[in-house]
């Protein structure tokens, strides 16, 4: 990887005269900008674009493509991310022309295949959570925490108060509590007690009218189930107060437990990790919301609704809470969920829970004689190692940085924030057992490295395109665009 | 299954070496109270070829635009994009990749990113860009939020004239947090009522927000807006843009006073695909940089001092400031981001001048063709590809009509303005022929 070709910035790359696009012939008679939309609307400097053929630029982003890590090259075992496998017949489906051309606001009567779709999506989201309604509104799991958060607050207010204080464990995501957040909620952390899970006795203690709600991530970053789940929910509805689960590792779960079951109100669901639509380099997402039919009446508008026999937008819903995005979601993300979950059918969602969990724990039961784990409690999806018993001053993002070097993605690394040094690792059921074995010899490899030359696991990565890169510099003197040396006229 | 690895005799083995005895073994961590005793109730696995044949059936019981010509636009704009787009998107190495929190395992992405960014800031005249937010809709939201935390002013005032979608997000963003959202009025020009503005504006005023070019397709004039704004305690002077292609003609908003430029890219390389995934963006000026939301890619040197990139600025996010971080953004937009990044590196300066000049004269060759049959202009301002007519028929009518005539007809305004009856708003993009614009023409002319 270190001899790859040293790709320029496209700017740098700029060669006047070539053109990458052929544009349609204007059949019509040119019209000229600058009488139509006077001075003060005209722009005077072109674009800083490049001018470059098609086979330059589709040369340079494949040779870009070439400096990135990814699924289909290998384990990407990142902790809560759930990075599994992409199935292409879900590329394939998602690119057909009848749902990429269709326009948002065409009539419901010329969209009845795409509302048949969303409607079967909604009905298997809540069959998977136990739920009774479902909105596919959210484009990502923090804009369908920071929607579940504000049907829990409409409820509430619906009631007569809307309370001031969202309950939050110290394991969760940082999503949650931003989220909560801009949902006009305070935020108080709570502890996790020695066994990972909450502390029943302090939450019972904490149970006083001014409590919104819980948002709990079940099983939590430490892949461990809460086992006093049904009880915290008895006690949330006790007090008035409402329970949200963030379903970001629902991956653990399908077919085996439901949060509805539990007592849970919310939940999102992103189908970018258990649903299996691709990262895609950081999004595009999806984060349905799925809730009791005591939330119902709150959902984003519009819903999607039945009339004889036909689907339509129903947009008269006094009590939503409005809107999240400018149509109805991520809908070609939506596409590809629904393929991933015909396909597997209900046996093959709870198959593949099964299988996660068992590679999260063979890869436990593996690394167990190498690093100290976290918490000491069962293992659900993921496990989590904390950084004591790294020789020599080498530290988790050493070990990691090393990783990259034996051809892995490394896992997430210091969060949970309560694992010192931690180590999060999510292999997922599209691993195969020799691909995890690949990643047990690497560590136990980088171990032996640490112990007797620390300098090379300290220095680490040495095979990637690029060998550490220095945040601390990026983020002291910021250059987030490229400047020319003399602007191009 | 084809996408589980593991055989039986796999399992077993896993197992052995896990030291669990079966597979329900692995879940006694959950009480049994609240175990799925039955299976779930979702449909059997369906074969591939099936599924595909079900998912064909399924999308041809849409009639998109590949079936009609389109002069729908109110937000998404039917344009082409080139077959290499889509072709390098289907790279995995960029489709199954994560958000790059390694970079030295994601290049690839943040030098996208990084030109992306310059890419943004360049067209919309400032100097700084975030890495993409979900849509034009939460783009315009967060922009308030952001102008509210570097004011600290508690009212925010929208054009009325802004998208209709774009002010239900932005009112349900903004509804707890104690903001208040107020509309400022349009003017018989379709243009920001500048007199209206004025006599709302104080001190607490923490921004304005304009759309560019607003929902009725009118070209606002933003530095008569920028001039109206005080200079004491001046709000900050947002634009949102839905139609990006736009910001090839005219005067790019920073230069024109404002201080966060935010919108849709989506016209940028990316399918209508009835709503989503679209392409949030927002830039504004180096002071206001540590306010940005979401994701920002920075250069950097790596250990041998070559040029790389990483994300950067993460104190602002909310993996390290939880409820004090700028936005609760995480997974953001970037496939789109880099199907955008392609699309204009294609297209080029020339060809994205051209290209907006074209959507420009088919729009004024429909207008034109409509005022012959004496259907006028709802307003008199400049457009670029989208305006406004008055039809002497209810929207609905208009539609059917269109359809009947094998096209897809336009937006009726009165849906969202009950003082706009008969407002029908047309978009004319490249891809519509001089042929359809007739269509068109007559069918309309023809509604009585």
């Amino acid at each position: 990887m270190s001899r790859a070709i040293e790709e320029k910035l496209i700017f740098e790359k700029d060669h006047p005269g070539r053109t990458g696009a052929s544009l349609p012939a204007c059949d019509v008679p040119a019209a000229d900008p600058a009488s139509l939309l006077g001075p003060l609307a005209r722009r005077e400097a072109p674009a800083l674009l490049p001018e470059l053929s098609e086979v330059d630029v589709v040369r340079h982003f494949t040779r870009l493509s070439t400096y990135n890590y990814a699924v289909d090259m290998g384990l990407y075992p990142l902790g809560s991310c759930t990075m599994k496998y992409n199935p292409k017949i879900n590329e394939e489906v998602a690119r057909l022309e009848g749902f990429a051309r269709l326009h948002p606001m065409q009539p419901e009567s010329m969209a009845q295949g795409a509302l048949e779709l969303m409607a079967t999506l909604q009905r298997h989201l809540c069959a998977v959570s136990g739920m009774d309604a479902c909105t596919l509104q959210p484009s990502a799991g923090a804009q369908g925490e920071f929607t579940g958060i504000q049907l829990i607050r409409a409820c509430l207010e619906d009631r007569g108060d809307a309370r001031r204080v969202m309950l939050i464990p110290d394991s969760a995501h940082g999503t949650n509590p931003a989220s909560a957040h801009f949902a006009g909620y305070e935020v108080e952390q709570i502890q996790s007690g020695a066994d990972g899970c909450v502390d029943l006795a302090a939450l019972s203690a904490r149970m006083r009218p001014d409590v919104a709600g819980i948002m709990l991530t079940v099983p939590n970053t430490l892949g461990i189930f809460e086992k006093n789940i049904a009880e915290i929910c008895r006690l949330l509805h006790a007090n008035g107060s409402l329970v949200y689960v963030d379903g970001a590792n629902l991956n653990a779960l399908m077919g085996i437990t439901r949060p509805g079951d539990w007592g849970a109100d919310v939940m999102h669901i992103n189908l970018h990790k258990t649903f299996s639509t691709p990262h895609g380099g950081g999004g595009p997402g999806a984060g349905p919301v799925v809730c009791k039919a005591h939330l119902e009446p709150f959902l984003p508008k519009p819903v999607l609704v039945q009339r004889e026999g036909r689907y339509a937008w129903d947009h008269e819903r006094p009590k939503s809470i409005g809107k999240v995005q400018a149509f109805f979601g991520n809908f070609l993300v939506l596409v590809r969920a629904l393929a991933y979950i015909e396909t597997l059918g209900g046996e093959g969602l709870k198959r593949a829970s099964e299988l996660a969990v068992l590679n999260a724990n063979y890869l436990r039961a593996q690394l167990l004689p190498l690093l100290k784990l976290g918490f000491d409690g069962p293992t659900l999806h993921e496990v989590v190692f904390c950084d004591k018993e790294l020789p020599n001053g080498v530290t988790t993002l050493d070990l990691a940085k090393r990783l990259i070097d034996y051809g892995f993605h490394p896992p997430t690394v210091y969060f949970p924030l309560i694992v010192h040094g931690a180590l999060m690792i999510e292999p997922t059921e599209t691993e195969p057992v020799e691909e995890l074995d690949r990643f047990v010899e690497a560590v136990r490899a980088i171990l032996e490295e640490a112990r007797d030359r620390p300098d090379l696991v300290k220095s680490a990565p040495h095979a990637a395109y690029r060998r550490r890169l220095d945040e601390v510099a990026a983020a002291r003197n910021p250059r987030l665009t490229y400047r020319p040396e003399s602007p191009k006229g | 299954m084809r996408y589980f690895p593991s055989s039986d005799e796999d399992v077993r083995a896993l197992l052995a070496a896990s030291g669990v005895k079966g597979v329900e073994d692995l879940f006694v961590s959950i009480p049994s109270e609240v175990r799925l005793k039955e299976p779930l109730a979702v449909p059997a696995a369906v074969p591939e070829p099936e599924l595909r044949e079900r998912f064909v059936g399924r999308s041809i019981r849409n009639s998109s635009a590949t079936c009609r010509p389109c002069f729908l636009g109110a937000g998404a704009y039917d344009h082409y994009a080139p077959a290499a787009v889509d072709q390098l998107l289907l790279r995995s190495e960029f489709y199954t990749a994560y958000t790059p929190y390694q970079p030295e395992l994601a290049q690839g992405t943040l030098q996208a990113i990084f030109e992306f960014q310059t890419m943004m800031a360049d067209l919309t005249g400032m100097d700084v860009s975030n890495a993409s937010l979900y849509d034009g809709g939460s783009a315009t939201a967060e922009a308030a939020l952001m102008a509210h935390r570097i004011h600290k002013g508690r009212r925010v005032l929208v054009a009325r004239s802004l998208h209709p979608a774009y002010r239900e997000v932005l009112r349900t963003y903004l509804r707890h947090i104690g903001l208040t959202v107020e509309e400022i009025p349009f003017g018989p020009d379709g243009r920001l009522d500048l007199g209206a503005l004025k006599s709302r504006l104080d001190a607490e005023v923490c921004t304005v927000l304009v759309g560019q070019p607003n929902f009725f397709g009118v070209v606002e004039d933003v530095r008569a807006v920028a001039s109206a704004l005080p200079q004491e305690r001046r709000p900050l002077l947002g634009v949102a843009v839905s139609e990006a292609l736009s910001l090839a003609l005219l005067e790019p908003p920073g230069r024109q006073g404002a201080d966060i430029v935010c919108g849709e890219a989506r016209s940028f390389g990316l399918p209508l695909g009835y709503g989503g995934p679209y392409l949030g963006f927002m830039t504004t000026r180096t002071q206001h940089m540590r306010q940005l939301p979401g994701r920002i890619c920075g250069q950097t040197v790596d250990a041998d001092g070559r040029r790389g990139f990483v994300l950067t600025l993460t104190t602002r996010e909310q993996h390290i400031r939880r409820e004090k971080a700028t936005s609760n953004i995480c997974t953001n937009e970037g496939l789109c981001m880099l199907a955008a990044t392609i699309y204009l590196s294609l297209v080029g300066r020339k060809g994205l001048r051209e290209l907006a000049v074209q959507n420009l004269s088919k729009a004024e060759y429909l207008k034109a063709r409509l005022a012959e049959k004496g259907l006028r202009p709802l307003f008199a301002s400049p457009t670029f590809n989208e305006f406004a007519v008055k039809l002497p028929v209810e929207g609905p009518k208009a539609s059917e009509a269109a359809y009947a005539a094998d096209l897809l007809g336009g937006y009726d305004l009165s849906r969202d303005y009950p003082e706009l009856a008969g407002g029908h708003l047309l978009c004319a993009t490249e891809r519509v022929s001089k042929a359809a614009c007739d269509r068109m023409a007559d069918v309309l002319g023809g509604l009585s």
